[in-house]
C-alpha cells in the first residue's frame, strides 16, 4: 500500500487492514499443508473457475453497499439474464453476438429498474424495493422458460465459461482480474467512481454540493445489474445451461464476500480488491472442507462463523483506532 | 411572601468557549405564570436543560422548597415534580392519546393485563378537565399539533407536575389553538401549577404571564410584574450586547444585481418574498431560530420545492429546481450544519474539497490526480487550514478548520452567490475572524454573499444590508449606515410585528 504523501506508513493499520488478506494466506497454507490435492494445478485453476461467478456478482454489489443500499435480486437478475440467453437459442436465434448483447442487456435493464424504484418512486430502502424485484425477476425467468432449463450454447457463448488460457487460467478468471482492475480504476480514477463514495458518505452533503445523486444511484444498480449479466455468460458457458432457478444463494454470498473484505454497510468505506479476496476466501473454504470431507451442513456452518469473526475483527479494528484518535487527541 | 418552589442561586453554567449562563438567579413559585425572553443564545435552553436535570451547573445552588438539590437527570426532575414540554413534542405518534398519557406508569388489571377501559375513561377526564373533547384511542399522529400540546400537559399532570416548563408552545399551533392552549394553561396555574413559559411572542407574554424575565448573553437583565413593562422596554433589555470583536468589514462597490427573488412561497413556511443582491455585497438574513430564513435559502437553492415565486439570475428568469442545478448556476450554500449536510465526514480534506469540481481535473477519462494534490495543497495553504495532510479524514479536524474545508469547496465550484448559513457557529474568535476575511476576498472578486446569522453583532459587523423576517416574512429591510442599523431596531423587527 502506498500513501499519497509516501510518507507516514503505519504498518499496523496496513496490517489490520490486509487482515482478510492475511486469514485467505493461512487458510491456504494450512490447506494445502493438510491435503495434498489442495496446492494442485487442477485445484488452483478449479478454485479460480469456482469463484469467478460469485466474484463478478460481489462486484456488483460492492458498488451497491458503497453507496449505502443493498441488492438481494442479484442471484435473480444473473438468473433471468441467463434465461433470456436461453429463450433465445431455444427460438433459433444462435448469433453470439446478439445472445452476449441480449443477456448484458437484460441483466442491466432489470438492474435499472432496481434503480428507478429506489430513486423515483422513493421506495423507503432498497431492501425493501429489491426483495420485491428478487421475485419478480426469478418470477419471470420461470416463466420464460417454462421453467425447464435449457441447453446448447454456440462455442462462442460457452467460451467466457469454459475456456483456458495459458498455464491453465481459466477465462473467466481473467474476465475477473480484469473487470476488478476496471472497477478499482472507475471507483478510484473518475469523478462518477468518487461520486459514489461520495453519496455513500453522506448523501444529503453530496446532494446539497450539487451531485445528481438519484442519477448516480441508477447508475450504480445498472452496474450491479450488468455485473449479473457477466455472471450469468460465464454460468451458461460453464454449464452449457441456462438453469431458471440458479444463484438462488449468490446474493448472499456476494453481501458476505463484500462484509469479509470490509466494506462498510453504511456505505462510504470499503475497496473492491477487498471484496475479490472476501469472495477468494468464502471459495476455498468451500473447497477445502470438499477436499477434507467435510459434509455441506458443515460447510454452511464454517462460512458463517468466518463471516462474522470477520465482522468482529472489523469492529476491534475501529474501536481500536477511534481510541487512538481520542488518545492522540490528548497529547 | 410565600417560599418559591425552586430558587435558583448564582448558577453558571459554562461550554467550550463559552459562558452559556453565568451568575444567574430566579425565583420560581407555583401558581404563577413566569415569563422568560431573550435573544438566541441568551441562555434559555440551557437554563431548562439545567431545571431538567440535562445540564449540570459548574457553579450554583438549586433549592426545592428550602431544601438544596441536585438535578441528577430528567427522570428525577419529574420525581421533584419538574416537568418539560419541549418545542419538539415527545410523542410517539403511531400509539393512542392513552398509550401516550400513560406511558410507563400504565393501570393494569388484577390478571396483569392492562386496564384500558379505566385508562380511557381517566385521560377523557384529565383532558376534559382542560377543556379538551380528544378522544383517547385515536392515535396521536392524528391530531393536531395544539391537540398533541394538550396531551403532553395531560402528561405531565399526570405526573403530579408542580413546575410545567414550556419552550416556545405556540411556535406551531393556529391562532385558535393558541387560545386554547392559553385557557389550558391558565387552568393549570389556578390549581397551583407554577409555570415557566418561554416564548419569542411578545404579545403572549403580555397576556398570560403575572412575571417576566429577560436573559441576555447568559445573564439574568431584569424580572419583574408584566405590568411593569412595555413592548419597547422588553426590547431594550434584551438587547446592548457589547461589540467584543472586531469585524474586518471591508465596504466594496456594488455591482450589479446578480439574483432577484420575486415572491417565493412554500406554503405554511415562508410567503411572498421578495429581495435583491448586488455584486460585492453581503445581504445579511437576521430573525428568530426559526422565522424560516434557513427554509427560505434552502428553496432558493433547490434543496427543497417551493410552491410559488421566480428567481432571476443577472436578470435572467432560471428555474432552480434541484442543487445540481443551483451549482451549475454557481450557487454555493454553506449549510448551518457542517456534520450532517456540509461534509461527508468519514472523507478525506481531498475528497470534501474537490467534491464539487471533479470536472475540472479529468484528463480524458480519468481524473488527473497530481492536478488533484496541486490544487488541495495551494487550497490548504491558502485557506490555512491546519492538518498533518490532505489525506486527514474531515472528522478529525476541529470546527474552525471544517469549516475552512466547506469554503474551500465552494471556492473550488467557482460559485458567484455564496450563501451561509450560520458561518461561524460553532467556531473559535480566531476562526471566525479568519472566515470573514475569506468572505472579503469573496465579496472582492465581485462576487455576492447571503448571510444568514442569528448572532446579531455577527449581522451588524459584516452585513452591507440587512433583512429581517419574522414568522416566514420579511418584516424590515435596513441598509447599513442607516439610522436603523443597530441592535435595537432589529430585535424590533423580529420579535415585534407592529414596531417597524
Amino acid at each position: 500500500m502506498k500513501n499519497m504523501n509516501g510518507k507516514n506508513i503505519d504498518y499496523k493499520e496496513v496490517l489490520s487492514k490486509l487482515g482478510p488478506l492475511l486469514a485467505l494466506v493461512l487458510v491456504s497454507i494450512a490447506l494445502s499443508l493438510g491435503t495434498e490435492q489442495f496446492m494442485t494445478v487442477g485445484n488452483i485453476t478449479n478454485i479460480m473457475r469456482q469463484a469467478s461467478i460469485n466474484s463478478l456478482i460481489a462486484a456488483g454489489m460492492m458498488m451497491v453497499i458503497l453507496t449505502g443500499g443493498i441488492d438481494l435480486s442479484v442471484g435473480s437478475i444473473t438468473a433471468f439474464a441467463a434465461c433470456v440467453m436461453g429463450v433465445m437459442i431455444k427460438n433459433g436465434i444462435m448469433n453470439p453476438v446478439l445472445l452476449i448483447a441480449a443477456g448484458f442487456g437484460s441483466g442491466t435493464f432489470v438492474g435499472y429498474i432496481n434503480g428507478i424504484l429506489l430513486t423515483k418512486l422513493r421506495l423507503p430502502h432498497p431492501f425493501i424495493s429489491t426483495i420485491g424485484t428478487r421475485n419478480i425477476f426469478r418470477g419471470l425467468a420461470l416463466l420464460i422458460t417454462a421453467a425447464s432449463p435449457i441447453s446448447g450454447f454456440p462455442k462462442a457463448v460457452q467460451y467466457p465459461g469454459t475456456g483456458d488460457i495459458v498455464f491453465g487460467i481459466p477465462v473467466s478468471f481473467i474476465i475477473v482480474i480484469v473487470m476488478y482492475l476496471g472497477i478499482h480504476i472507475f471507483l478510484n480514477k473518475t469523478a462518477l467512481g468518487r461520486h459514489i463514495y461520495a453519496v455513500g458518505g453522506n448523501k444529503e452533503a453530496a446532494r446539497l454540493s450539487g451531485l445528481n445523486v438519484n442519477k448516480i444511484l441508477v447508475i450504480v444498480y445498472a452496474i450491479c445489474g450488468f455485473m449479473c449479466a457477466f455472471a450469468a455468460l460465464v454460468m451458461v458457458g460453464r454449464l452449457n445451461t441456462a438453469f431458471p432457478l440458479a444463484g438462488s444463494t449468490s446474493d448472499m454470498d456476494a453481501i458476505a464476500s463484500c462484509i469479509i473484505g470490509g466494506v462498510s454497510f453504511l456505505g462510504g468505506k470499503g475497496t473492491i480488491w477487498g471484496t475479490l479476496i472476501g469472495s477468494l476466501l468464502i471459495t476455498v473454504l468451500r473447497n477445502g472442507l470438499n477436499l477434507i470431507g467435510a459434509s455441506a451442513d458443515m460447510q454452511l456452518v464454517v462460512i458463517g462463523l468466518v463471516i462474522i469473526v470477520a465482522v468482529y475483527v472489523d469492529v476491534l479494528r475501529a474501536r481500536a483506532e477511534a481510541k487512538s484518535k481520542r488518545l492522540a487527541a490528548k497529547r | 411572601m410565600t417560599q418559591p418552589f425552586i430558587k435558583l442561586e448564582n448558577i453558571t453554567k459554562k461550554f467550550p468557549g463559552v459562558v452559556a449562563l453565568n451568575n444567574v438567579s430566579l425565583d420560581l413559585f407555583q401558581g404563577e405564570i413566569h415569563g422568560l425572553i431573550g435573544e438566541n443564545g441568551a441562555g434559555k435552553s440551557t437554563f431548562i436543560k439545567i431545571l431538567t436535570g440535562v445540564h449540570t451547573p459548574e457553579k450554583g445552588k438549586l433549592i426545592l422548597k428550602g431544601n438544596p438539590i441536585k438535578i441528577e437527570n430528567t427522570k428525577h426532575a419529574i420525581d421533584l415534580e419538574i416537568g418539560c414540554i419541549y418545542q419538539e413534542l415527545n410523542n410517539i405518534p403511531q400509539l393512542s392519546v392513552t398509550d401516550n398519557i400513560f406511558l410507563g406508569c400504565q393501570l393494569k388489571k388484577r390478571s396483569g393485563l392492562l386496564d384500558y377501559e379505566t385508562m380511557h375513561k381517566k385521560a377523557r377526564e384529565l383532558l376534559k378537565d382542560l377543556g379538551q373533547d380528544i378522544d383517547p384511542t385515536l392515535p396521536i399522529e392524528k391530531l393536531g399539533m395544539g391537540h398533541q400540546q394538550m396531551v403532553e400537559i395531560v402528561k405531565a399532570i399526570t405526573k403530579d407536575i408542580k413546575l410545567l416548563i414550556m419552550d416556545e408552545p405556540t411556535s406551531s399551533l393556529s391562532e385558535t389553538e393558541v387560545n386554547e392552549l392559553v385557557k389550558a394553561v391558565r387552568k393549570l396555574k389556578s390549581r397551583g401549577v407554577g409555570i415557566l413559559f418561554v416564548s419569542h411572542k411578545l404579545e403572549e407574554i403580555f397576556e398570560l404571564c403575572d412575571k417576566v424575565t429577560v436573559f441576555r448573553d447568559g445573564q439574568h437583565v431584569i424580572t419583574g410584574p408584566v405590568t411593569d413593562f412595555t413592548n419597547d422596554l422588553l426590547i431594550h433589555n434584551m438587547v446592548g450586547r457589547e461589540i467584543t470583536q472586531q469585524f474586518p468589514k471591508i465596504e466594496f462597490k456594488k455591482g450589479e444585481e446578480i439574483l432577484r427573488v420575486e415572491n417565493f412561497t412554500r406554503y405554511g413556511v415562508y410567503q411572498k418574498i421578495n429581495f435583491s443582491l448586488s455584486r460585492g455585497e453581503i445581504l445579511g438574513f437576521s430573525g428568530l431560530v426559526g422565522a424560516g430564513r434557513t427554509e427560505l435559502i434552502r428553496g432558493i437553492f433547490g434543496a427543497d420545492p417551493i410552491d410559488e415565486g421566480k428567481l432571476y439570475l443577472n436578470g435572467k428568469e432560471e428555474n432552480i429546481y434541484s442543487p445540481e442545478v443551483a451549482v451549475r448556476n454557481r450557487f454555493a450554500l454553506l449549510t448551518e450544519d457542517r456534520k450532517t449536510q456540509g461534509l461527508v465526514l468519514g472523507a478525506s480534506i481531498l475528497s470534501n474539497l474537490i467534491i464539487t469540481c471533479l470536472w475540472k481535473f479529468k484528463k480524458g477519462l480519468f481524473l488527473d490526480d497530481s492536478k488533484i494534490g496541486k490544487a488541495v495543497d495551494h487550497n490548504i495553504k491558502s485557506l490555512q487550514i491546519k492538518t498533518p495532510g490532505p489525506d486527514t479524514l474531515a472528522e478529525q479536524l476541529s470546527g474552525g478548520n471544517q469549516q475552512k474545508v466547506v469554503v474551500g469547496k465552494w471556492l473550488n465550484s467557482d460559485a458567484e452567490i455564496y450563501i451561509f448559513d450560520e458561518p461561524t457557529r460553532g467556531i473559535d474568535v480566531g476562526a471566525k475572524v479568519e472566515v470573514y476575511n475569506l468572505m472579503n476576498k469573496i465579496l472582492e472578486q465581485g462576487k455576492a454573499i447571503i448571510m444568514i446569522s442569528s448572532e446579531l453583532t455577527e449581522i451588524l459587523g459584516m452585513s452591507d444590508r440587512v433583512l429581517v423576517m419574522r414568522n416566514g416574512s420579511i418584516t424590515a429591510e435596513i441598509k447599513r449606515g442607516n439610522k436603523q442599523f443597530n441592535q435595537e431596531d432589529i430585535m424590533h423587527a423580529s420579535w415585534d410585528d407592529s414596531a417597524i
